[in-house]
This record gives C-alpha cells, sequence and structure tokens, in this order.
C-alpha cells in the first residue's frame, strides 16, 4: 500500500505559538518541552465526515428561539480551500459567539452585560459542492477579559473546521473590519504575520449584503494543502 | 498561493457547541462484531498542576474503519477536575509509513483556552505487543516520556491517560 500524501508543514509565522507572554493562559498551558515531529499517517491524513443528516444545519442563529435576539442582522458567508485553491465541499463548520452585548450564554460569562434568551450563539453549516458557505447571524459585542488591565476582546466569531484530514483541524476566529480593539488584542496579534492576522479580519461585502435586512461580511478560509508545492524542491537548499 | 488560516484559541466558553453525546463514539449502535467497547479517561492538569477544566478534548482513530454506525471521532469537555471520558471501539493496528504497522491508537487533539493552537498527542494501551515497534513509541527514547503516550487498564474494558500540559511527566506532543 503506498503511503498517504501528507499535508504541507505550516508556512513560518502564520500561526500563533503555544507560548506567547502578553496572553496569560499561555503561561501554565504550554509545553516546555519542543514538540515531536510526527510523519503523516493514515491517522493524520484521514479525519471524520460528518453527515447533515445527523448534525443538522443551524444556518439562522437568530431563529433558535421563540423571538428575534437584539442586534444588528448580519450575514456572513465565504469559501472554504485548501492551499492550492481547490474548494473543500460538504465540509462542516461549527460557529459560536456573544450576543450582542458581548455575553455568551455560557454559564461561566460573569461580564455584567444582558444575556438574550433568542440568542444561544451556536451554528452549524456545511460547505456546498464549491466550498461556499454562509450563515445568518447579530453582530457579537466587544467584551472584558481579566488578561491585563482594561483588556477587551476585539468583536469575533469562533469558527470550527475538519477539513479532510485531522491534521487539517483549525479552530480560529473571524474578527470585523475596522475595530480599534484588534491592534490591542494578544491573541489576534499571536500570529506574528501581519498578512496571516489580516487574513482573519472579514470583509464588508456588499454582494452578501441584502437590501432592507442586513449586512453581509465576506470570510475566506484556507486549509492546509497536501502534498509538496511547486516551488518546493523537498529541502535541498 | 493562499496560505493556511492562523489557528485562535478555542475560548472558555466553546461549550456554545458541545454536545455531550459526542464523547460516546458508539452512539449509532456499532455491531457486536465491529469491535470491542472501551471507556478511555483521564485527567488534564496544566504546569501548576491545576485541573484543565475548560479543555475541549477530541480523538479520531481511523481504526476499525469509521461508518454510519461509528464516527471514529469524538469530543469531550473536561469537568471541575480536568477529566474527560470517552466510550469508543478498540482501534486495531494501522499501517504506518513503507511497510511498517503502528499499535493500536487514538489521536488526541487539545484545544482550550491558552492554547492558541491545538495541542496534539496520542493514546496507546499498555500491554499491547505492537507497542515495542510502533515507529512514534519506537522513537522516543525516554521510557518515561514513553509511557506519557500510553494508557493503562483501570477496570474491564476501561483505560486511562493524563495528561500534562507542563512540567514534571510533561506528555509527549506531536506536530503533524
Amino acid at each position: 500500500m503506498s503511503d498517504p500524501v501528507p499535508f504541507r508543514p505550516f508556512v513560518a509565522g502564520t500561526q500563533p505559538p503555544l507560548d506567547h507572554a502578553a496572553y496569560g493562559s499561555t503561561h501554565l498551558r504550554h509545553p516546555k518541552r519542543a514538540l515531536r515531529r510526527l510523519p503523516q499517517t493514515v491517522s493524520e491524513t484521514t479525519g471524520p465526515h460528518f453527515a447533515p443528516a445527523l448534525f443538522p444545519a443551524i444556518g439562522d442563529l437568530t431563529k433558535q428561539a421563540a423571538g428575534a435576539p437584539l442586534g444588528e442582522r448580519i450575514i456572513v458567508g465565504g469559501r472554504v480551500t485548501d492551499e492550492d485553491g481547490r474548494p473543500v465541499p460538504n465540509t462542516m463548520i461549527e460557529v459560536w459567539q456573544a450576543n450582542a452585548a458581548g455575553r455568551y450564554a455560557h454559564p461561566r460569562d460573569t461580564h455584567d452585560a444582558p444575556a438574550d434568551p433568542n440568542f444561544p450563539g451556536e451554528g452549524r453549516v456545511f460547505t456546498d459542492a464549491d466550498g461556499h458557505y454562509r450563515f445568518v447571524s447579530i453582530k457579537p459585542g466587544a467584551y472584558p477579559w481579566r488578561n491585563h488591565h482594561n483588556a477587551w476582546r476585539p468583536v469575533h466569531i469562533h469558527f470550527s473546521l475538519f477539513g479532510s484530514g485531522f491534521a487539517q483541524r483549525l479552530i480560529t476566529q473571524m474578527y470585523f473590519p475596522g475595530d480599534p480593539l484588534l491592534a490591542l488584542d494578544p491573541i489576534y496579534h499571536g500570529v506574528a504575520d501581519a498578512g496571516a492576522r489580516d487574513r482573519l479580519v472579514s470583509r464588508f461585502d456588499l454582494d452578501l449584503t441584502e437590501p432592507e435586512w442586513a449586512l453581509g461580511y465576506r470570510f475566506d478560509i484556507v486549509l492546509r494543502g497536501r502534498g509538496a508545492t511547486p516551488f518546493e524542491d523537498g529541502g535541498h537548499h | 498561493m493562499p496560505v493556511a488560516t492562523a489557528s485562535q484559541t478555542i475560548g472558555p466558553y466553546w461549550h456554545l457547541i458541545e454536545h455531550a453525546e459526542m464523547a460516546d463514539l458508539t452512539r449509532f449502535g456499532p455491531g457486536e462484531e465491529m469491535g470491542e467497547r472501551i471507556t478511555v479517561t483521564g485527567r488534564i492538569t496544566d504546569g501548576a498542576g491545576a485541573p484543565v477544566s475548560d479543555a475541549a478534548v477530541e480523538i479520531w482513530q481511523a481504526s476499525p474503519p469509521p461508518d454510519d454506525r461509528f464516527p471514529g471521532y469524538g469530543r469531550c469537555a473536561t469537568d471541575g477536575e480536568g477529566r474527560f471520558r470517552f466510550v469508543t471501539l478498540r482501534p486495531e493496528p494501522v499501517p504506518g509509513l513503507g511497510n511498517q504497522t503502528q499499535a493500536p491508537h487514538l489521536s488526541i487533539v487539545l484545544l482550550a483556552r491558552g492554547l492558541m493552537t491545538a495541542l496534539r498527542t496520542r493514546l496507546y494501551f499498555a500491554g499491547e505487543a505492537l507497542n515495542e515497534t510502533d515507529p512514534l513509541l519506537a522513537s522516543i527514547e525516554d521510557p518515561a516520556e514513553r509511557a506519557t503516550l500510553v494508557a493503562q487498564p483501570a477496570g474491564p474494558g476501561t483505560w486511562t491517560l493524563d495528561i500534562r500540559l507542563q512540567g514534571e511527566g510533561e506528555t509527549v506532543f506531536l506536530e503533524v
């Protein structure tokens, strides 16, 4: 049996480190020893498949309770591809977020902001055959956290993707354009590469925007590519 | 060429997407012939020995071959003591690279506040003869480090492996 085609290593600087002094929660949670390189086998190159029949889509986060949640309705959409530009079709995307006041429907969130019984804050969508996805939500609020004095998280929506192999597993956060808190956020700035950081920020998109109804934000997601890149020569530099 | 999207922490509120049944990989009723039902437990602690009580622990296994009745993937929230618990089917050996064989194992992904990227490790089973020749286990020279990947029996059909994120007894974490 031939070996599975592995996913490529990440481009240097485009992924955050495990130890990041400015983000206090990393201090006691990052391993001190270097990670051990594991050549990818079938355990890494294959991954779970989620059937919509068993994991029903939740494509409109504003319609998960009796009433409408408070806040500014938004449409979020984009495309999931790999590093070779190939679409990632029929893949599950999980999203979760705070309500418009900046509070999560979560018992551990004690931020003094109103809960919204009409906003559980969970979504789940699947990409289409061409990698496109779309969901409706409300714009989340910023909220304080105790990382440092007067620390506030920029407005964000959490994303979870699986791709086609477990080595592609991705948890990330989508930010909003023009947010002044981005410049101050140690989690966002944990990514050293400015371009990679910028790609975490969604773009206002008039084509996604629906007249008289909701603004649209586009967030494209790229998962690791498989196999050698065209400009790779096997490391014989 | 597009570049892979950066990882960000799962944060402390990921439970909004938690569905406790996902920790039971046998919930769709796999047949007895598919494999032995096992329980896998453990506890996650940080560099100060404190429980990691807000983590998402994920497992993936390529064996037995996942199908409609066996997803091969599970997710479990750690409790207040940092404990996780999965019910799954015991994996069989799977191919390694070349003509190698890998000992039965689970792939583990840890996600939590304070982890800006996923931490990856594996769980093997004590007493499995193939552990001696498993390419990953055999590559770890220090027996104490190797032991951090090997779950011990803890009762009939039950295996346990504690995970230490940092410091003494630190788990071997993997870059894939």
